[in-house]
């Protein structure tokens, strides 16, 4: 291999990208678009969830559960109505998710010392989210009911009841449960697979449709010094990226970064040059840009997203897709961004990820120069 | 809508279209006369394919006239589209189908009524010698029995004017000839036929013949008014040994404008015939190319539209970017 | 050592034949032309001796090089320019040159000047800032002679180097490929314009992926059967008609305002034109038997080959 050769593609390339200020743009905005996107709307933590309430009884113990939810952050309130069928209205449009019927009797049952009962109508065609919000739900009231009965044992002198069992849960490494802590981690590997296939996918596809490889192909340059050629102004827009998905990280979403950085940039390295080497084989194999980004698009992105353990854990997958699991790079660096970010440990409990993650990019990188053929046909 | 001008079939008058700041057809105005087969030259982006974009009605001119057979190019270009036939390089047939579901396809495109539709096939079919092979898909075709069901497919509709649009690129040359037989046919019948080739002898076969440079008309008449009219340097004709190294020799001579191989020979394009003729005739014998034959003859088209492209280059001074 | 020798090559694709059984030699310093249609196989012929392609069966060697055992050797020492333009239209001129230069391993001592030489030589000094993109057809042509020239390689293919050229520019092209004759570079282009093939040292008429004929343009014209009579009329259909019924089929042939018949009988077929048209009272201004084009002969070659009208 003649680095004089290599420099050549890579200067040429660099040329291209440069003249071609769109895609080098999207190449650049792209991922910041994906990270604020996904970052926001990925988020698994419900909160304000839009509600209505029929108040029957329309009394000052009603208003007070009811200002007990208005005062939830987790909930928000949608108005009142009058009766079941506009329930049904703001639940099928959309308006709400959630209504509370408090019943007539409400007020007198409660001030008589009874148990009263209020009705909850919750949307559960999003079964998670229908099953969060209940919990919440249950917790106003369950504060609120405390509270009474707290006011009635004290009205009559005794001593404030605690409940004989209390658990304390205790959670580590993302102790306030914020989903964007782990989402954003998990996220830069997803962004950075699509991307950086995807910019390397039309490399090849572009001078064979353009017809410039057969030009280039009739010249003694050799196979891997194209390939590397072209890989070095992509690995650099590549790294950008990295770089401004971490600070947008530390700066826009507060994800705290408890590991090393230099560990993160080197594995970030190791999974760029396996993924952008993927792209390029696809573009090898396929000739065509169109069909290339389409490739491109479906090999990384679904993959990437679903089995890397980014939204669905691993470890509850049936085995056989546990098992496809490992083919997906992105599964390794997703594991090794989150132990740098949130555990903040280092390559004495990674290397295992590490290592196939530098298995995978040797893999590509050979994959796509045993592709290259210097012959046309 | 009838044309005030009824002999002619193509009228264009300041034709004008702009891409943006790119003037790709400059003010071109000619005209083509019924039955006339008129022949529309110039290289690669000169504005070719745009002029005849716009006589068909694909595109708009941004300013000037025309109209085709009768109809006005701004404002009928429907009425256009139903009496042109359009036959371009890139043969517009459908390899999957056969030679007799191509035919069927554009006799539904062109809306040929029911109880024409078998007399009009079987017409293509004898004309373009595919009556055999009717049932063959189009892909198996040589390249001349494309072009010929590409034409038949084009004038199904018997369309007054046909524009051919490179129609005999990379063709055979016996092809090409039967091609041109059918041409001369069409002609003969009071079709006009307007047909662009970059081929220099194929032009000599047009009745006139237009020269588009850089958005410019810069040549319009028969063939023979052109080599006699435009050309104002003479040519002579010199058959001597080595040519290619006579060449530079005698293109260092005083009064010589341009010398090209031409066959074996070399065709040097001077100001003053008689004198350089002298001239060569004493020169080339002293340095060593003995015994030249030294004639003037009439100029090739390609002299013609050599001298006069180099007379435009000359006058720009500068050679301008091409924009697609 | 001939520069090119190509020993029975064939290539196909699945069923097609797309060069059957080439056998030729190439000597060095010599400009070949390779004559035929679109589909001949012209194209193929050049990716298989530009070591892009390999054969499906037979041997070639360029410069000495076997072209699929020894391809990148091969790659060395030649210059390819394909038939769609093959440059990098958002690079400028220089940008383009100094690339191929690299990727060749032109050394630095010296390129500067071979860069300046070969772009004066192909009139591209003032424009080498220019994106080849925004450059004319011809001179696109020149700029992809130049890359192809930068390694100074002993073998040029060019492959339809002038389709859709300005004749102006044509002959500029061809202007330079004679000084390059100079330096013994040989020269195998191809083309489908008959005449520019009569420029060549010596020609080969290919169709449907065989050599018809090999030699200089006069040892080919002699192929031709027959002579052609050139008859000058102002009234050329009428006549090309009146004497299509009364000469054998297929030898009239109608050229703009001259008709041509092919003959063996110079002198009987002479007699019958002129008493045919005088009896039809069309004129002629002109009779005389004419040197043969090469498309005469191209003609004539692939008519006696096969009934060529109804070839698929």
């Amino acid at each position: 291999m003649k680095p004089r050769r290599v420099l050549a593609i890579a200067r040429k390339e660099y040329l291209q990208i440069r003249r071609d200020p769109r895609s080098l743009g999207m190449a650049i905005a792209m991922p910041m678009l994906l990270l604020v996107l996904f970052g926001y709307a990925l988020t698994l933590d419900v909160d304000r969830v839009p509600v209505v309430i029929w108040d029957q009884s329309e009394s000052p113990a009603s208003r007070e559960l009811i200002s007990r939810f208005a005062g939830s952050r987790y909930f928000s309130l949608k108005g009142y109505v009058r009766n079941y069928r506009e329930v049904e209205r703001g639940i099928d449009s959309g308006r709400t998710l959630m209504a509370l019927v408090v019943p007539r009797d409400f007020a007198g049952q409660v001030g008589s010392g009874r148990p009263a009962a209020v009705q909850l109508i919750v949307d559960g065609s999003d079964s998670n989210t229908a099953t969060i919000a209940i919990g919440y739900a249950e917790g106003v009231v369950q504060t609120y009911s405390r509270e009474i009965t707290l006011r009635a044992t004290q009205g009559l002198g005794g001593r404030p009841l605690n409940p004989p069992v209390e658990m304390r849960p205790r959670v580590w490494f993302n102790a306030d449960m914020e989903s964007k802590n782990y989402i954003i981690p998990g996220l830069i590997p997803v962004i950075m697979m699509v991307i950086a296939a995807l910019l390397t996918s039309l490399t090849i596809a572009r001078e064979w449709e353009r017809g410039t490889m057969e030009q280039l192909i009739s010249t003694p340059v050799k196979g891997p010094e194209l390939i590397f050629g072209k890989l070095v102004p992509y690995f650099v827009i590549g790294m950008f990226d990295v770089l401004l998905a971490v600070l947008m990280g530390e700066f826009v979403f507060h994800v705290p970064l408890r590991g090393s950085l230099l560990l993160l940039f080197v594995m970030a390295a190791i999974f760029l040059v396996g993924a952008l080497s993927m792209g390029m084989v696809i573009s090898i194999v396929a000739k065509n840009q169109l069909l290339a980004n389409q490739l491109a698009m479906i090999l990384t992105f679904v993959p990437a997203f679903i089995l890397s353990g980014l939204v669905y854990a691993i470890s509850v997958m049936p085995w056989p897709i546990r098992l496809v699991t490992y083919l997906v790079p992105a599964r390794y660096f997703v594991a090794l961004l989150k132990g740098i970010y949130l555990k903040g440990v280092g390559l004495n409990v990674l290397a295992g990820e590490a290592a196939l993650l530098l298995v995978f990019a040797a893999a590509m990188v050979a994959l796509a120069n045993f592709q290259f053929r210097k012959k046309l046909g | 809508m009838i044309n005030p001008q009824n002999n002619k079939a193509v009228v264009v008058k300041d034709l004008e279209r702009r891409f943006g700041k790119f003037v790709a057809v400059n003010r071109v105005s000619f005209d083509v006369a019924k039955g006339e087969i008129f022949g529309f030259l110039g290289p690669n982006g000169a504005g070719k394919s745009t002029t005849i974009r716009m006589l068909c009605g694909i595109l708009a001119p941004t300013s000037g006239s025309g109209t085709v057979a009768g109809f006005d190019v701004r404002t009928e270009a429907e009425k256009i589209k139903a009496h042109i036939g359009y036959m371009s390089q890139k043969f517009s047939l459908y390899e999957d189908l056969t030679v007799e579901e191509n035919i069927d396809f554009y006799s539904g495109i062109y809306r040929i009524p029911p109880e024409r539709k078998r007399e009009r096939k079987e017409w293509v079919l004898e004309m373009a010698g595919l009556r055999e092979h009717r049932h063959s898909p189009t892909s198996v075709l040589s390249g001349g029995w494309k072009q010929r069901l590409a034409l038949g497919c084009a004038i199904l509709h018997e369309p007054p004017v046909v524009f051919l649009d490179e129609p005999t690129s990379g063709v055979d040359p016996i092809s090409r000839r039967q091609f041109w037989d059918l041409i001369y046919e069409l002609a003969g019948r009071g079709v006009t036929i307007f047909v662009t080739t970059h081929y220099m002898d194929e032009a000599e076969y047009c009745d006139r013949i237009g020269l588009i440079y850089r958005g410019e008309l810069i040549a319009l008449g028969t063939p023979a008014k052109l080599k006699t009219e435009l050309m104002q340097e003479d040519v002579l004709e010199v058959h001597c040994e080595r040519p290619q190294e006579a060449m530079e020799q005698i293109s260092n001579l005083r009064g010589i404008k341009e010398v090209a191989l031409f066959g074996k020979g070399l065709h040097v394009v001077t100001e003053d015939g008689a004198a350089t003729a002298k001239l060569l005739r004493a020169v080339l014998p002293e340095k060593g190319y003995a015994a030249p034959r030294v004639e003037p003859i009439a100029p090739s088209l390609e002299d013609v539209f050599v001298s006069l492209i180099e007379a435009r280059d000359r006058a720009e001074n500068n050679q301008p970017a091409v924009q697609a | 050592m001939a520069a090119i020798r190509m020993a029975g090559l064939t290539k196909s694709f699945g069923d097609l034949r797309a060069i059957d059984g080439l056998t030729l030699d190439v000597e060095e310093g010599e400009i070949f032309a390779l004559v035929g249609p679109d589909g001949a196989g012209k194209t193929t012929t050049m990716r298989l001796l530009a070591a892009i392609l390999d054969p499906t069966s037979g041997d070639a060697w360029v410069a000495g090089h076997h072209i699929v055992k020894e391809a990148e050797a091969a790659k060395e020492d030649i210059g390819y320019m394909s038939q769609r333009f093959g440059l990098y239209t958002d690079l400028t001129v220089i940008e383009n040159i100094e690339f191929y230069a690299d990727i060749y391993g032109v050394p630095r001592r010296g390129r500067q000047e071979k860069i300046n030489r070969l772009l004066a030589f192909s009139n591209l000094t003032p424009f080498k800032q220019r994106l080849a993109g925004n450059l004319s057809g011809g001179m696109k042509q020149k700029l992809g002679l130049a890359c192809a020239l930068i390694h100074t390689p002993k073998v040029l293919f060019l492959d339809e180097p002038t389709n859709g050229v300005d004749p102006s520019s044509r002959r500029d092209f061809w202007r330079i490929l004679y000084q390059l004759l100079r330096e013994r570079v040989t020269i195998f282009v191809s083309t489908a314009y008959l005449d520019e093939a009569e420029r060549a040292n010596r020609i080969g008429l290919m169709d449907h992926g065989k050599l018809l004929a090999v030699g200089t343009p006069e040892e080919v014209k002699r192929l031709m059967r027959g002579t052609i009579l050139e008859i000058r009329t102002a009234e050329a259909r009428r006549a090309t008609a009146v004497l299509r019924a009364t000469l054998p089929p297929g030898s009239v042939s109608l050229f703009g305002d001259r008709v041509h018949v092919v003959t063996e009988d110079v002198q009987g077929a002479g007699d019958r034109v002129r008493e045919a048209l005088a009896g039809s009272g069309i004129e002629t201004s002109e009779l005389r038997p004419i040197e043969p084009t090469l498309e005469d002969v191209f003609v004539s070659v692939l008519g006696s080959s096969a009934a060529a009208t109804s070839r698929t």
